[in-house]
């Protein structure tokens, strides 16, 4: 079995993926890239402890943050407790004590929540969800109220190997580590006994059942160390920044994490990954450049869950499975052809919501502010021109993409079907 | 005594606006089983359209046209958006609602501003309908009770009395025999989902200007109406009938005691140590999250409901 | 794969670098919220910089020939977003930074800052708080890289207790606030400070609520009355603040309520008539306060940013105070500009703004003021085109909001 689980090829995938990951900041040196390398290494782990429930168990949660946030918090008091009177733990293993701490969250707070599952157990995870972010406001004393808890994350005697986890790129080195070991030990748990019953539970409880397994354990089980990886992910987020407030356990916290773990895809292992680090992305460099982010975000979400609800890693799936049948070569030029209308639409999609907002929410703010300062100079959006133009630009895309779109759509079509009866 | 009758006219006043926002969710979910997460983005999509109708015409003619462009956007979302995210699931059908929430605020940010509008009541109903034990009852809060009192009226004589209300509740409890029965079940549902927002639009019609029309509204009670709707029960208007004026008057109610959970305990012979955060929360400070408990132990210990038919 | 985002990335980030110092001279990064919930409070703080920078600086020479210029970035409100945010302003060249909004973003832009500082100190960044009141800010967690130019929560209500004091129609006091830091220091100072100023004045209630929960405060209100309150004290802000007001409106409440936050970003507009003779604010600064140059600059303001109210004289306090430091210093050091506003004292429109050197805290003289209609007299202008405005009640001088800090600052 472990022969299977770690083949050569996944040797070397990872390790690839872990030289990579210590290779960037060391290419790129801006403590911009490494901050938000850093977050995203942290997302990563947070989104892969949440497919642990929607992709693998099948539970759909809306107080995911709960875990993560209480890993968060627990950190930051034991890093405090260390910071005054010492003690055996250092920073680097604090993200143990977090994982304990969602764990212990979720041995509580699960079994409330998995004795059901489907929109029960929805439900009553947006309730607890909901308590709980309550009652991080309403007790200062441990959630620190609007200021949060804060703390150093320069503390404690002998120091790994000499790092003091002060400068941001050994920060960072600790969060590519934690978040190598979870990613790992998340996978191998793909292949356990307990990771083949939760998918069992997810896609047939009752033949579950009869089988002899207890659903509900399952449900529990699968929670508990789901919480795990969510406090160590929340362990991370308090070393990283320093300070924890109580945003980190609320609502709009468990949202991303769904968001990101769906947009990347929830039917395979490495679908939350890609999510993590895509709306990382968005949120933090898109967010610099326009102040219209969040309407492409929402408009982006929705053309995912439209158009590609298996998410991006099974778009990249199909494609593998054409590339290893020897059909990829015939789609390119059908992709090459459908990539110059698309970029029209979008083209003038921007330029249409770029204006709107130029006109519409006043002076531009933002580091995007050059670029709506130029359409004001440029363009004279109280005039029909420009926005005429736009339509246009937008219109014709449209045009294009439906006619050429649908020709890709036949080639697919028939490359799938070539796939599928290559396979049957 | 003054306080208790205040208290509960406030409660059912905010109740019934409640039940107005979770009849339409009720109907969608139960039928659909979809959480409409963009309920409550409906609801202030009504406030917004009736503020601007107002500006133009008036508050009357929107009272009657905002729902109706609510609806018929809602329509629209079911037709072009949520029919085909059905195909992938639920979860699919959720995050798209989900998705659309975040993107209707977002419209309403660019095209309305990010700070409130001068949503008004119109003057004939602004001012005091009656005076009890010194407190004003604003003539407002007396049409609003009319108003969801009627809609409850016309909604009830719709699902008893008309052949498409009989199919509806028909579909409420059984869908799959509805569908096996010939009906088209897709039409039903279009028109379910533009019935159930233009009601919450029509929620945030009279709420829109009772409170503040502003971007956050829809985040505010989005939570709050899913509560009432799973303690009410799915399938069961009645059932969120009962839950809503039950979270409105607990809501009220609960503010007024002054209690702590040290004196809570002390009714039932514990003492509780001194001090501890926990022990000096009152009642009052805990009363908006007291729905979110309830949901969580009717789930708990009764998973359909105060009156639903059947689970999930 | 990874490899191609880091590209895309620094592709991004070179582009902003273009974009964002293309004239500037002398930058300031304005990081706040600019998207989200709370986008019009950041939206409106960061024109009013750049106005005050252009009108107030640029067009009367500049810093030593410079231009001064403010830069947005968007922390989404969230702390932890806000360290990005100054991580990203840092790599862009900028030394100095301001922030408003959110108490958790400003203690936590603090701790980042005095970490950066110890850590790179021949790259040092200057934080400049225009609005978040937190008072521990200036006190337990206060810095040597922290100016606050707002008063803070215990001298506001230094202020407001004062008048109260005076006032001996004032016998029943309710309490009601937001659950949170803000709301309990609120609580906390109003209960001490009269129980020190005015022992015959009663607490008959003291409520808080989840914030940003309640949608009818009706129940609240029903409260209020019940206890014989004549005068409610608040913290509370945006729409938690205007449902207040309206509620007690409809209910006939007539008690007076003190606030903090009545006077902008929304609420008059918001609270419209409701407000009439009940609402009381104290502020730095309101449309009429009878200050020449400021009410032109307020009314320019309004005329050129439809919508948007000119709130925060204190920008403009501290936009003229940080040039004058530089111009003083003749450097653009974040530290010899901190050496330069300490003790510095700053003649402005209502008086004088004094720099406290001990704690960083900035004291100015500050007016209460009463919510009615506007009559074009002592009621010149009205507030967001709601036909009410402000009207003076009583001036508390800097002197008398001064009150004693415990920090104990480390120096560089």
């Amino acid at each position: 079995m472990n022969s299977a689980v770690f083949n050569h090829g996944r040797l070397l995938l990872w390790g690839g993926f872990l030289a990579l990951a210590f290779a960037l900041p060391l290419v790129f040196k801006s403590g911009f890239l490494v901050s938000l390398l850093c977050q995203i290494g942290i997302m990563v782990v947070f989104a892969l402890s949440y497919n642990m429930l929607l992709g693998q168990t099948g539970l759909l949660s809306f107080g995911h943050a709960v875990y993560y946030g209480i890993g968060a918090f627990v950190t930051m008091h034991m890093l405090n407790i260390i910071g005054k009177d010492g003690g055996p733990l250092t920073t680097a293993l604090l993200p143990l004590v977090g994982g304990l701490a969602g764990m212990l969250a979720g041995v509580v707070l699960g079994y409330v929540t998995t004795k059901k599952a489907g929109t029960t157990f929805a439900m009553i995870s947006l309730g607890i969800g909901e308590l709980v972010a309550a009652c991080a406001l309403m007790f200062p004393g441990f959630f620190g109220g609007e200021g949060g808890v804060s703390g150093n994350r320069v503390v404690g005697k002998g120091n790994l190997l000499g790092f003091t986890w002060g400068p941001q790129v050994e920060m960072y080195g600790l969060i590519v580590l934690w978040a190598f070991l979870a990613t790992v030990a998340m996978f191998a748990l793909t292949q356990t006994p307990l990771g083949r019953m939760a998918n069992a539970v997810r896609d047939n409880p009752e033949r579950a059942e009869f089988v002899g397994y207890d659903t509900q354990r399952v449900r529990y089980l699968m929670l508990i160390l789901s919480g795990l990886f969510a406090g160590i992910a929340g362990s991370l987020t308090a070393l990283n920044y320093e300070i924890v407030t109580s945003e980190t356990l609320n609502a709009h916290t468990s949202g991303v994490v769904l968001l990101m773990t769906f947009v990347g895809g929830i039917g395979f292992f490495y679908g939350p990954i890609i999510g993590a680090i895509l709306i990382s992305v968005m949120q933090i460099v898109i967010g610099g450049m326009t102040h219209a982010w969040l309407l492409y975000f929402g408009l982006f979400f929705l053309f995912m869950v439209l158009m590609a609800p298996g998410g991006i890693a099974s778009v990249i799936a199909i494609q593998r499975n054409l590339w290893l049948a020897g059909l990829f070569g015939r789609m390119v030029p059908h992709y090459l052809a459908v990539a110059l209308p698309v970029l029209i639409l979008l083209a003038g999609l921007v330029g249409l919501i770029e204006m709107s907002y130029a006109l519409l929410a006043g002076e531009g703010v933002g580091a995007g502010d050059t670029a709506t300062k130029v359409m004001k100079m440029e363009l004279h959006l109280n005039t029909p021109g420009p926005w005429l133009a736009a339509l246009g630009v937008t219109a014709a895309g449209l045009v294009l993409t439906r006619w050429i779109g649908g020709r890709t759509r036949a080639a697919w079509n028939s490359a799938l079907a070539t796939l599928h009866g290559d396979k049957s | 005594m003054e306080f208790v009758v205040i208290s509960l006219l406030n409660g059912i006043t905010y109740g019934l606006l409640l039940f107005m926002l979770s009849s339409g969710l009720t109907l969608i979910f139960s039928m659909m089983g979809i959480l409409n997460f963009a309920h409550a983005s409906f609801y202030m999509l009504g406030a917004y359209f009736a503020y601007q109708i107002s500006t133009w015409v008036g508050f009357w003619p929107g009272l009657l046209v905002a729902p109706l462009l609510v609806g018929a956007v809602g329509a629209a979302v079911e037709r072009y958006g949520l029919r085909r995210a059905h195909r992938f699931g639920h979860v699919a059908e959720l995050l798209f609602t989900f998705g659309l929430a975040f993107l209707v605020e977002e419209v309403v940010h660019l095209i309305w501003g990010k700070t409130s509008v001068d949503y008004k009541i119109p003057v004939e109903l602004d001012g005091t309908l009656f005076t009890l034990f010194a407190t004003d009852f604003p003539i407002y809060k007396g049409f609003m009770m009319l108003v969801s009192v009627g809609m409850l009226v016309a909604l009830y004589a719709l699902l008893t009395r008309t052949r498409i209300g009989l199919i509806i509740q028909a579909a409420l409890t059984k869908p799959d025999m509805v569908e096996a029965l010939g009906h088209n079940v897709p039409r039903i549902f279009m028109l379910v989902f533009g019935g159930g927002t233009a009601l919450a639009g029509l929620a945030g019609v009279i709420g829109g200007n009772a409170f503040i029309t502003e971007p956050g509204m829809a985040a505010a009670v989005g939570s709050i109406v899913f509560v009432v709707v799973v303690v009410g029960g799915l399938g069961s208007l009645g059932g969120a009938f009962v839950a809503s004026l039950l979270i409105g008057c607990i809501q009220t109610f609960s503010i007024a005691l002054t209690i702590s959970i040290t004196d809570v305990f002390a009714l039932i012979g514990v003492t509780l140590p001194e001090g501890s955060q926990v022990a000096r929360l009152t009642i009052t400070q805990l009363a908006p999250v007291l729905p979110y408990l309830l949901m969580v132990a009717i789930l708990i210990f009764r998973p359909r409901g105060l009156m639903g038919a059947r689970e999930s | 794969m990874k490899n191609k985002f880091a590209k895309h990335l620094a592709l991004g980030a070179s582009a902003l670098l273009i974009g964002g110092s293309a004239f500037a001279q002398v930058k300031i990064a304005y990081i706040d919220p600019l998207s989200g919930p709370f986008a019009n409070v950041g939206e409106a703080g960061l024109k009013g910089f750049k106005e005050a920078a252009e009108v107030l600086v640029n067009q009367k020479g500049g810093i030593m020939g410079q231009k001064l210029e403010f830069t947005g970035f968007d922390n989404k409100g969230s702390p932890q977003e806000t360290q990005i945010q100054l991580k990203a302003a840092i790599d862009q060249g900028f030394r100095f930074v301001t922030l408003g909004n959110g108490s958790g973003a400003a203690h936590s832009l603090i701790d980042a800052v005095n970490k950066w500082n110890a850590r790179n100190p021949d790259k040092t960044v200057l934080f400049f708080n225009y609005a978040a009141v937190d008072p521990t800010l200036t006190n337990e967690k206060c810095s040597f890289w922290h100016f606050r130019f707002d008063a803070n929560t215990e001298m506001k209500m230094e202020a407001i207790s004062n008048f109260m004091e005076k006032d001996k129609k004032i016998k029943k006091v309710f309490i009601i606030g937001q659950d949170y830091a803000h709301g309990h220091q609120v609580a906390k100072y109003t209960k001490e400070m009269l129980a020190k100023k005015r022992k015959d004045i009663k607490i008959v209630g003291e409520d808080l609520h989840p914030i940003g929960r309640v949608k009818d405060f009706a129940p609240y209100i029903a409260k209020i009355k019940a206890s014989g309150a004549d005068t409610v004290v608040t913290g509370n802000w945006g729409n938690d603040l205007s449902l207040l007001i309206k509620a007690a409106k409809d209910a006939g409440l007539k008690a007076r309520f003190f606030t903090y936050y009545a006077g902008g970003l929304g609420t008059p507009q918001a609270m419209g008539a409701a407000g009439e003779n009940l609402v009381l604010q104290l502020t730095e600064w309101h449309m009429n306060v009878p200050t020449v140059s400021t009410e032109k600059f307020a009314l320019d303001f309004n005329k050129k940013y439809p919508g948007v109210w000119f709130y925060y004289l204190r920008v403009n306090n501290m936009v003229q105070m940080v040039a004058q430091a530089m111009n003083t210093a003749k450097s653009t050091d974040p530290k010899a500009v901190a050496l330069a506003l300490e003790d510095m004292r700053f003649k402005v429109d209502t008086g004088e703004v004094w720099m406290r050197k001990s704690d960083h805290q900035a004291m100015q003289p500050l007016y209460i003021s009463i919510f009615s209609k506007a009559d074009g007299k002592t009621v010149k202008h009205d507030s967001e085109g709601t036909g009410y405005g402000w009207k003076t009640l009583a001036t508390i001088s800097q002197r008398d909001s001064q009150l004693p800090t415990s920090c104990i600052m480390e120096r560089p």
